[in-house]
């Protein structure tokens, strides 16, 4: 005899549950065997492995793709001789790209003191070689870029030398935007063209999304250093205005299981926040001006989606299910 | 002697890296008799670390999934269904089919691999016997072949075991292999589940044992060896009862450098994209 009581009824409910299905999973109960195990592929084991990349590598991602952005506004400005925002945006990207870029990297590898290893063979068929090549070029062209050209501008040297300096200045700053363009897009290659099906579905939209970030971040930062020109607010919405349909995008083309990290649990939240950060919001807090709070959301948004990108990988890389949903597609 | 059978090519002494043969393992669940030999000889000759004791309740498998620092996996598949011609005997109940699987994973050393294309240090390679091994002291740790590889092979080995930060992964016992030696896993197995020999020989083994098998009753048996997909076929290849899933192994593997081209196309427009967006902003908006 047994009554009618919640508590009863729950105990009847996982026992019809536990003859039928031959195991009854729990909160706090992880039933792994059973008469015959019932999770997807093999006990639930991953099927390719997830990332092993931690915290600087996102953080690489923006610093890299906002430095390489930052050269391309310096090449515009040095054309249309905005000395001082040209000035500006070569300190940023050398920063980012000559100081804070390699260190990130070299940081992240499991063995850093063989950092130099990376330059030891060129391989276009490995993005992550790629990279270290674009990163090396970026670097010498833009510290030489940037020092050239603050010399030219306190007119260091007197006559003829200046003016070579500013033809040199001219030379790097344009072979920086070049490299910087790569610097900022190829991650999107990099994560794109692996065995991560999150990643590898998106392989379209990643370089576009990194690289329009880059840019976006780039004018955001130099606007909030004060350089507040109409040039710059373009730039800013042409990247916003890029994200909101990245985002839109993103919302369309879904490919079920397979890329359900983008989607689900807390790293769908990622996603979406760093879309809106620097999609939508960015371009409404443009269109009434509020160009400061523009450009904090975007640089927040990038920084998030960055982030959300390599979560994502752990999630997609983990889960046996999305591994074998990719391969309709 | 035990482990010497007929056809056995795990016992004898080799020439094939001098003579640059190709070779392979070929796996066999159906004499597999779950006895992990092949995992304790590979940790022991290779001086692999232990990377824990867990008791994962997954059948008999408390090892997992190949990684860092495990090169061989037996695993223990609990399926319903039945082995074979198998009749269920008067104790089992209500004559319920049911069948243990064993199956000792490996690294599939790739016709085409994605962690070999994809390190950037060059520290993997190819060898004289087509396998693909990882120059330990070459690899800087930087993790590309982690995401790169279709089947979840190798791992970046985390603190605190020794020899910490570097990739690994099976070596095909390179280094016995040198000496004529065949790997430790093969040498060990005593039922000959694991084979070692040439490529050719046990590609042509496999598929005569997936024919006794399907007569013998097996109707699922079949040789797991990816030959149409990018990966272009693997040399440890493996015979399977049943769908690949059941072993999480993947279907269709690709090689992600199939990937390479339509993202570098995208990289490059966004590059001209946003090169023509600073031109216009600065040009029309100055």
């Amino acid at each position: 005899m047994t009554t009618n009581s919640p508590s009863e009824k729950r105990l009847e409910e996982l026992r019809e549950r536990a003859w039928k299905d031959g195991v009854v999973p729990g909160k706090g109960v992880d039933v792994v065997g059973g008469p015959i195990p019932k999770k997807p592929g093999y006990y639930g084991q991953p099927v390719v492995k997830p990332p092993v990349w931690t915290w600087e590598i996102p953080l690489y991602f923006f610093f890299g793709g906002m430095a390489g952005m930052s050269a391309v506004i310096a090449s515009g400005a040095i054309g249309l001789h905005h000395v001082d925002l040209a000035r500006a945006s070569m300190w940023l990207a050398a920063i980012g790209g000559a100081v804070l870029s390699p260190i990130l990297l070299i940081m992240d590898l499991g063995r850093p003191h063989l950092f130099l290893n990376m330059l030891r063979v060129f391989k276009h068929r490995s993005a992550m070689s790629m990279g270290a090549w674009i990163l090396s070029a970026f670097g010498a062209c833009v510290v030489p870029g940037l020092v050239a050209l603050e010399l030219h501008a306190h007119h260091f040297f007197p006559g003829a030398l200046d003016q070579l300096l500013r033809i040199a200045a001219g030379i790097f700053i344009l072979g920086s935007a070049i490299f910087g363009t790569l610097l900022a897009t190829y991650t999107g290659v990099l994560i794109g063209a692996t065995a991560i099906p999150a990643w590898f579905l998106h392989r379209t939209l990643l370089p576009i999304h990194f690289g329009t970030a880059g840019l976006g971040s780039a004018a955001g930062l130099l606007e909030l250093l004060g350089h507040r020109i109409p040039a710059l607010n373009v730039l800013g919405v042409y990247a916003a205005v890029v994200e909101t349909a990245l985002l839109i995008w993103l919302s369309v083309d879904k490919h079920g299981v397979a890329d359900r990290a983008i989607h689900e649990h807390g790293t769908g939240w990622l996603i979406r926040v760093g879309e809106v950060l620097t999609g939508p919001l960015a371009l409404v807090l443009r269109f009434f001006s509020f160009i400061p709070f523009a450009a904090i959301s975007f640089l927040i948004g990038a920084l998030v989606s960055r982030v959300g990108w390599i979560e994502v990988g752990k999630v997609s890389g983990s889960d046996p299910e999305s591994v074998f949903a990719a391969e309709n597609y | 002697m035990i482990g010497e059978g007929i056809q056995s090519t795990n016992q004898r002494k080799h020439s094939y890296v001098q003579d640059h043969v190709e070779v392979g393992f070929f796996t066999d669940p159906s004499v597999c008799i779950g006895c992990k030999a092949c995992e304790v000889a590979c940790k022991e000759w290779n001086h692999v670390p232990d990377d824990g004791f867990i008791w994962s309740g997954n059948s008999y498998d408390n090892t997992g999934h190949l990684g860092a620092s495990t090169w061989r996996h037996v695993m223990f598949l609990e399926q319903d269904r039945p082995k074979g011609n198998q009749v269920a005997g008067p104790m089992s109940l209500d004559q319920d089919p049911f069948r243990w699987v064993f199956l000792s994973d490996v690294c599939k050393h790739c016709e085409e691999a994605g962690c070999l294309e994809a390190c950037p240090t060059g520290s993997i390679v190819r060898t004289e016997v087509g396998s693909v091994l990882v120059q330990n002291d070459v690899c800087n740790g930087c993790g590309y072949c982690v995401v790169s590889c279709p089947f979840g092979v190798i791992d970046r080995r985390p603190e605190p075991l020794h020899d910490t930060g570097g990739a690994f992964k099976c070596t095909f016992c390179y280094d016995r292999q040198k000496s004529g030696l065949v790997p430790a896993c093969a040498k060990v197995c005593p039922t000959e589940s694991i084979v070692f020999g040439r490529l050719d020989d046990l590609r042509a083994r496999g598929a005569q044992r997936v024919q006794e098998l399907q007569q013998s009753g097996y109707s699922d048996a079949q040789l797991y060896d990816p030959t149409e997909t990018s990966v272009r076929g693997i040399h440890a290849f493996f015979l399977i009862l049943g769908e690949p899933e059941a072993y999480g192994l993947p279907p269709k593997p690709e090689i992600p450098t199939i990937y390479l081209k339509s993202a570098w196309t995208s990289a490059f427009a966004t590059a001209i994209a946003s090169i023509i967006a600073a031109v216009v902003a600065f040009a029309f908006f100055s």
